[in-house]
């Protein structure tokens, strides 16, 4: 029996086309990815992500657990509600998952984990834990609801009371401010402006209702991926996991190398992988017809005039752009060209960083 | 429940056929095909003059999801292609049975057409998915 979340009535409402997604119903679309698509880069649409896992630390070592846990260092976030995107590595330096800390206060931090890897995320954090004073608190009675576009934050301040307006007039982005009932941050997965909104269950379906009327259009995992690809995001399962370390995964910004004696977990393990070398993740555009699907191979040759190889870890046709997008984790030497094996050809493809659209526009 | 036309012969690949008044058959994918797929963004089709045997594959329909290569339900020689298909993919989606047709073929066999399924055996096809 699959997990439902408390928002599957509204998606049944919408004429939503459910899945299967890791053990949890949830809307692939409401009739059209593609419209979805559009309504986020153009307009103001939503998602379901309840799924999601909110995670409270809590304690008089929470920060001290994080700096442990954590690759990127939650001792940068000073001012309260502001957040922080890295990875939690195992001891070998691969990913066991990405994720958003949030600082609320020094002794409460929140951290939002994929819904995949929610159990092994909580075995792990449960384990690596001990010997802290740290209490680890999910959160399930908590929905989230993502509200992302151009028009998203005037579409929500509609919805929104007068405190919980004030609380975010100004808010910059990656914050997140308790306001009311409502958890609301400026983050998202799309490449667009809006709001992650953590809200409690019993009042989650009100919420998701108040939006539609306001105009906010329900998007379902279709157009979620093809957004967060077209933004250059990683999709935990596709682009990385515990096999692949965060350099191999255009994760390098993440990684808080200073102050040197913070002894995170991994950190030996990654410093070795980044003295040897290692592969790295490309953005690939391709503008003959065809779409690159995740597995399938690359080739190129490098200045030596050795073939060499790599795999694509997502692929998709790009709404806003009108051709093929993919990410790529391949060798190093890799140049401004390749070739994709798609269905028994090699297509010839452009190889730049992999970001494709932002705020609408391109970005390469 | 996908809506299946009854005057069209289909084959259990999902394709249709509907006998046009010159004697040839316009092809295209079902209603149920185009639902299973999703979002369709590229349409290959195959050239005016080309031959195209009964079971073979002749076109690729492409979504968000998949390529997904289209067989010929019957041979013959192919007279049209359905150009708004280039530009305007989504059709097959909107329109399975009109306006997203795929192309025009003049069979070289009539008594192939005998193999396909009437609109009930393919709705039996369905419900064995």
């Amino acid at each position: 029996m699959a997990n439902k979340t408390v928002l599957f009535n509204k998606h049944l409402e919408s004429d939503a086309k459910m899945v299967d997604f890791h053990g949890w119903d949830m809307p692939l679309n409401y009739g059209s990815q593609i419209e979805e698509h559009h309504a986020v880069r153009q307009d103001a649409g939503m998602f379901d992500v309840s799924h999601m896992t909110v995670v409270d630390v809590t304690g008089t070592d929470a920060c001290a657990f994080l700096r442990k846990l954590l690759a990127n260092d939650v001792a940068k976030l000073k001012i309260p509600g502001k957040a922080l995107y890295g990875g939690m590595l195992d001891y070998n330096a691969g990913v066991i998952d990405d994720l958003i800390t949030y600082y609320l206060t020094d002794t409460h931090y929140r951290i939002v984990v994929n819904s995949a890897t929610r159990e092994k995320d909580l075995a792990w954090i449960a384990q690596e834990v001990k010997g802290f004073d740290v209490v680890i608190t999910e959160r399930p009675e908590l929905a989230m609801i993502a509200v992302q576009g151009p028009n998203a934050k005037v579409k929500a301040a509609s919805v929104f009371n007068t405190n919980q307006n004030a609380a975010v007039e100004g808010m910059k982005p990656f914050f997140g401010v308790q306001a009311d009932s409502l958890f609301i941050a400026t983050t998202g997965y799309t490449g667009e402006t809006g709001y992650e909104i953590i809200v409690p269950e019993a009042e989650a379906e009100a919420l998701w209702q108040a939006l539609l009327e306001a105009g906010v259009k329900p998007c379902g995992l279709g157009a979620r991926d093809t957004l967060r690809l077209e933004a250059g995001m990683n999709l935990y399962g596709l682009d990385m996991d515990e096999s692949v370390n965060p350099l191999a995964a255009n994760m390098g910004w993440t990684i808080a190398w200073e102050p040197e004696d913070r002894n995170f977990n991994g950190r030996e393990a990654l410093a070795a992988i980044k003295a040897a070398g290692t592969e790295k993740l490309v953005g690939l555009i391709m503008e003959a017809k065809g779409v690159i699907r995740p597995g399938m191979s690359i080739f190129f040759t490098d200045s030596e005039g050795n073939e060499q190889q790599g795999i694509i870890t997502s692929g998709t046709f790009s709404p806003t752009l009108g051709y093929s997008i993919a990410m790529a984790r391949v060798p190093r030497s890799i140049g401004d060209t390749a070739e994709v094996e798609i269905r028994k050809k090699r297509v010839a493809v452009k190889v730049i960083k992999p970001s494709f659209v932002r705020n609408g526009k391109q970005v390469f | 429940m996908s809506n299946i036309p009854t005057e069209l012969r289909y084959a259990s690949s999902h394709e249709w056929i509907r006998k046009e008044e010159d004697g040839s058959y316009t092809v295209g994918i079902s209603e149920h095909a185009q639902e299973l797929l999703g979002d369709m963004v590229f349409i290959e089709l195959p050239d005016v003059g080309d031959t195209v045997t009964a079971g073979e594959d002749c076109a690729v329909a492409e979504s968000v999801k998949a390529a997904s290569d289209i067989y010929a339900p019957i041979s013959g020689e192919v007279l049209a292609v359905n150009e708004a298909l280039e530009d305007s993919p989504e059709l097959v989606n909107s329109d399975a049975f009109g306006d997203g047709w795929f192309f025009r073929v003049m069979p070289s066999d009539t008594a192939e057409i005998e193999n396909l399924l009437d609109a009930e055996g393919y709705q039996a096809v369905i419900d064995e998915e």
